[in-house]
Parts: structure tokens; sequence; C-alpha cells
């Protein structure tokens, strides 16, 4: 640890990988359980991830809950990380993941039950890529968008 | 058990990222070499580099270039940085040349990049030879450079 231990700025803002793919199991979790609740229920659970994936957003990926769950739960059993990560792009990928759950709530609550399940559905696969092959959609989709816009 | 639309969207959900995680996994890194159609008329034209007017020119190699197109929001372009630019330091005549992608959409579109990270290998002309989109493995890098070598 002598090399990164003369850097300390890469090691304050290296983030564990292991850490956002924690937070993408515990997401989709909690949206597959979303779809198959009556709409309700799901609004409900659907609202809540979204305060979740706001917090992700704008206070950073190190300050949700499952991040702090993780730090406390998950992390101590396992080996230290083989290398840390830029925290920019799961914090991206968050926002992402806001958009999608606050289209789904606008679904539900105007009765367009099918948009808000579709809308989860998509963030479900955003978060099941990401929970299994640690794959970023929302940041691939990035580029696209600026391929195509700008 | 009652067969609900969220129950469909939810397998539809799992199939499609399995599915295509799977995909990905596979397909990741590899390098796959593009047919580029040379125009009839003259066919011993001067091999322009892919590069040719922009800053990044320069700063090719003299047998090999390793061009990897990099996004702000992009984990694996950490992973394929650190390779590339291992093999840069141990191949003579071989350098590895990063661009933001963001920030220079016209070479992004004008080279069909749609994905961070993607991996040009250039030969000493600067032709493009191959490329991987995702991050390569250094094996992958190293037996893509002797095709781009020999291709000379």
């Amino acid at each position: 640890m002598t090399a990164t231990s003369s850097s300390p700025t890469a090691q304050r803002t290296g983030i564990d990988p292991r850490g956002p793919q924690f937070t993408a199991a515990l997401t989709a979790a909690v949206l597959a359980v979303a779809l198959v609740l009556p709409a309700a229920a799901a609004t409900v659970l659907v609202a809540v991830q979204a305060v979740f994936f706001a917090i992700g957003a704008t206070r950073g990926v190190q300050r949700t809950p499952h991040a702090w769950l993780f730090r406390t739960l998950v992390r101590p059993r396992l080996a230290p990380p083989s290398e840390l990560e830029d925290p920019a792009p799961p914090r991206f990928a968050q926002t992402v993941g806001l958009a999608f759950t606050v289209v789904a709530l606008v679904g539900f609550a105007t009765g367009v039950t099918l948009l808000g399940q579709v809308a989860v559905g998509l963030a479900l696969v955003a978060a099941l890529l990401n929970a299994v092959f640690a794959f970023c959609l929302g940041c691939e989709v990035y580029l696209l968008l600026k391929r195509a816009t700008a | 058990m009652i067969v609900t639309t969220g129950l469909v969207v939810l397998i539809a959900a799992v199939v499609l990222a399995l599915g295509f995680g799977a995909f990905r996994a596979v397909s990741d890194g590899r390098f796959r070499t593009r047919r580029v159609e040379t125009p009839a008329a003259e066919p011993v034209s001067v091999p322009v580099s892919v590069l040719d007017g922009t800053a990044y020119d320069e700063q090719r190699g003299e047998r090999a270039t390793l061009l990897q197109f990099s996004s702000a929001f992009c984990a694996p372009c950490r992973a394929t940085r650190r390779v590339l630019s291992e093999v840069a330091e141990v191949v003579p005549g071989v350098r590895h040349v990063e661009i933001d992608a963001e920030h220079h959409l016209e070479l992004v579109r004008a080279l069909g990049v749609v994905r961070t990270p993607t991996t040009l290998v250039l030969d000493g002309t600067g032709r493009e030879v191959t490329r991987a989109a995702g991050a390569p493995s250094k094996q992958a890098v190293m037996a893509s450079l002797e095709s781009a070598v020999s291709a000379e």
C-alpha cells in the first residue's frame, strides 16, 4: 500500500466498486417487488426508491442508506477491493434511475399504470445489469445522447 | 397464480437484463476488424490517418497507436487506460492516445464510435486496423498490435 499512500486524493475520491453493485442489487429487489404489488403499494415503494435515487444523485453514492449498509454489514466481510473506482459514473446512474422512477410515479398518479410499470421495468433492467454484471447502462446511453443531440 | 401486467414486465426485464448482460460479457473487449471500402477509382491511394486534421495526429506512435475514446461517466475506461498505457510502455514505437469522446463528437461520429471505452488500433500511418468496444484484456491488445504491425 506504499504506492497509494503517497496519493491521498486518489484514496479520498475512490470508492469500492462493490458498493454501487450492492446498492443496485437492493434497488433491483425493491423495483421487482413494486411490479408485483397493487398500484397503491407500488406507488409508495417506487416513491421511496425515488428518494434513495435522489440522495445518491445529489449527495453522492456514498451517502445513501444502501452505502451505509454496505460499509457496516457487507464490506467488513469482504476482502479489500483490488482497485478503487471513480464515484462519478454510479452517481450519474442514480440520476438516470431517478428520472425513470419520476416517470413511473407520474404514471401511477395519473392512472396510467402501464406507463408506471414499464418505467419501473426499464429501471429494473438497468439495476440488474449493474448488480449482476457491474455494467452501467446509463453511462453508455450518456455518450449516445450526446452524439445525437450535441 | 394470477398473471398481471406487472409480473409480465418483471419477467421481461429479467430476461432482457440477463440476455443483454450475457451478450456483453462475451463481446466486450474483443477486437473486430471493420471492412473499409477503398474507392475503386484510386486503388493506390495514400493512406490517411483517422486523426488527420486533429491535434492528436502528432501524438501517434511510429509503429502503431492505441487510440482510446473515453468519457467521464465510464468506469471501465479506467481499466482500459491502465492496460493500454502498460502496453504502450513495453512495446517500442507504440503510443497510447486517449480522447474525451464528449468533447470530440465530430471525430466520434466520423469514426462510428458509439460506446466508451472504444479502442482503435492504428498502424504506423494512422489507418484503423481493428477496434474493440469495452475494456480489452492485455493479451487481446498485444495480439491486435501484432496484426497492426505486420499489416504494414
